[in-house]
């Protein structure tokens, strides 16, 4: 790795000002899982490295609000799945979050950082899609909130400005019963990343929403409000790659059609059971 | 840079200087001479580097060694409860004959070791998915899942032995000579 100086700001506003200071020489270190393998294989060289897990108001915490539920920048993949509030009215979250990489990976990843991470696999992103969420954006003007779907934009590319930090996610917290799921495909079980990743959302009214990740730059979401979801429709915006050695762009689109079946079925037997 | 740390590390207070860009796995390793926590993948899948922070199990080639500054650390040479003894989980990999070239198990032991911390009576898939991010190239791993469930059932001995005497006792004559 090459030499760098690690800071570590106790403040929003000292972490804000230094990375406005170092612009793109700065690069925020969360649970590090992704940041450090790229700091080692030098795809990434920062001179600074901010550490923002000091921070209080960043410290791992779930909060459930009146309409509103805020996980914190800081809170873990292990923090997310064990969760009673999330496990309760976000289910599909707490499933991608518990598949994610290995025990040792989910106590250090940080759901805040797969988002900002954008990578098109994150398992974490299509049910985050589908459940809505929004990301708490701070910079030197101050806070702002930006819907996920408007935050990616391709692999590691994000709207997120220069010299600005994630502070937290909120999701709506549903005001009618739903049904939802998450289902991905790996080559293997456990310790993998997905071919496709893919979440579902139903509720009484007849609308679903629908995301799906792995099969293109970025993660997409859908929704129908009622009637048969026109998922045909809605896959023909896949753009696998035809160049991964995960899975060929066949395979994936096919895949995709399965696993979109499933997590519906799943959703609907919830949302009847809800 | 350096910076100066405390840890503990276990159980014993440790002060001492690490480069801000070196992980805690270098300095166990480099500068704490702990080197029963192994290096290899260096990109979080195999496990070797596994340790415990502050309660939970890392791979200590993603965590900078500046990170863990304040925090409890224990490595695998933290296990035994005393010198020259053995875990109850470190005695039932020896009876399972979890161990085939060794490498892989500092990191087995302590994700085994973990699951014996969250579950009180951990399943066939508990044990599977503790040690998911665990790889053995000798594969081993029927022997490493037996072992950790043996543990958990209190079936391994519950007297600790000699580390010597049960290396000694376990091992083919073949593989001492050499």
């Amino acid at each position: 790795m090459r030499a760098f100086a690690y800071v570590r700001p106790g403040t929003l506003d000292e972490a804000v000002a230094l990375l406005n200071e170092y612009g793109s020489d700065a690069r925020v270190l969360a649970g590090g899982t992704d940041l450090i393998i790229r700091l080692r294989d030098r795809t990434l060289t920062p001179s600074v490295v901010v550490d923002i897990k000091r921070i209080p108001e960043l410290a791992p915490s779930i909060e459930r609000g009146d309409r509103l539920l805020r996980i914190s920048a800081g809170t873990t993949m292990t923090d997310v799945c064990s969760d009673s509030i999330i496990l309760e009215s976000f289910p599909a979250l707490a499933e991608a979050a518990s598949v994610i990489g290995s025990v040792q990976i989910r106590n250090r990843a940080t759901l805040v950082g797969n988002q900002t991470n954008a990578s098109p696999a994150a398992d974490t992103a299509p049910t985050l899609l589908v459940y809505g969420a929004t990301l708490v954006v701070v910079g030197l003007h101050g806070e702002r909130r930006v819907a996920l779907d408007d935050f990616f934009v391709r692999s590691g590319v994000t709207t997120m400005q220069p010299g600005e930090l994630v502070t937290a996610i909120e999701i709506p917290l549903p005001s009618a019963p739903q049904g939802s799921a998450f289902t991905r495909r790996t080559r293997r079980r456990g310790h993998d990343l997905a071919s496709v990743t893919l979440a579902a959302a139903v509720g009484r009214d007849g609308s679903t929403r629908l995301a799906y990740g792995s099969v293109g730059p970025r993660p997409l979401v859908f929704s129908s409000d009622r009637g048969e979801p026109p998922l045909e429709t809605w896959f023909a915006s896949a753009r696998p790659s035809p160049t991964s050695m995960r899975a060929s762009p066949e395979y994936r689109t096919a895949m995709l059609r399965v696993l979109a079946h499933r997590a519906l079925a799943t959703a609907r037997a919830r949302l009847a059971a809800a | 840079m350096t910076m100066r740390i405390n840890l503990t590390l276990n159980g014993r207070p440790r002060t001492f200087s690490v480069q801000e860009h070196h992980t805690l796995l270098d300095a166990l390793r480099d500068d704490l001479g702990l080197t029963g926590t192994k290096e290899c993948c260096l990109v979080g899948e195999c496990g070797a580097c596994t340790v415990r922070l502050n309660d939970r199990i890392v791979d200590s080639c993603l965590v900078l060694a500046a990170e863990a500054d304040g925090g409890d650390v224990v490595t695998v040479e933290g296990l035994a409860p005393e010198p020259g003894r053995l875990s109850p989980l470190q005695s039932a990999f020896l009876e399972k004959g979890a161990v085939q070239c060794g490498f892989c198990i500092p990191g087995q032991l302590m994700a085994g070791d973990d699951i014996l911390r969250r579950y009180e009576h951990p399943t066939r898939h508990d044990i599977e998915e503790g040690l998911a991010g665990n790889l053995c190239r000798c594969a081993c791993y029927y022997q490493i899942v037996e072992a950790v469930e043996a543990a958990a059932h209190g079936r391994a001995h519950e007297e600790t032995q000699l580390v010597e005497s049960a290396v000694v006792r376990e091992m083919p004559p073949h593989v001492v000579d050499q």
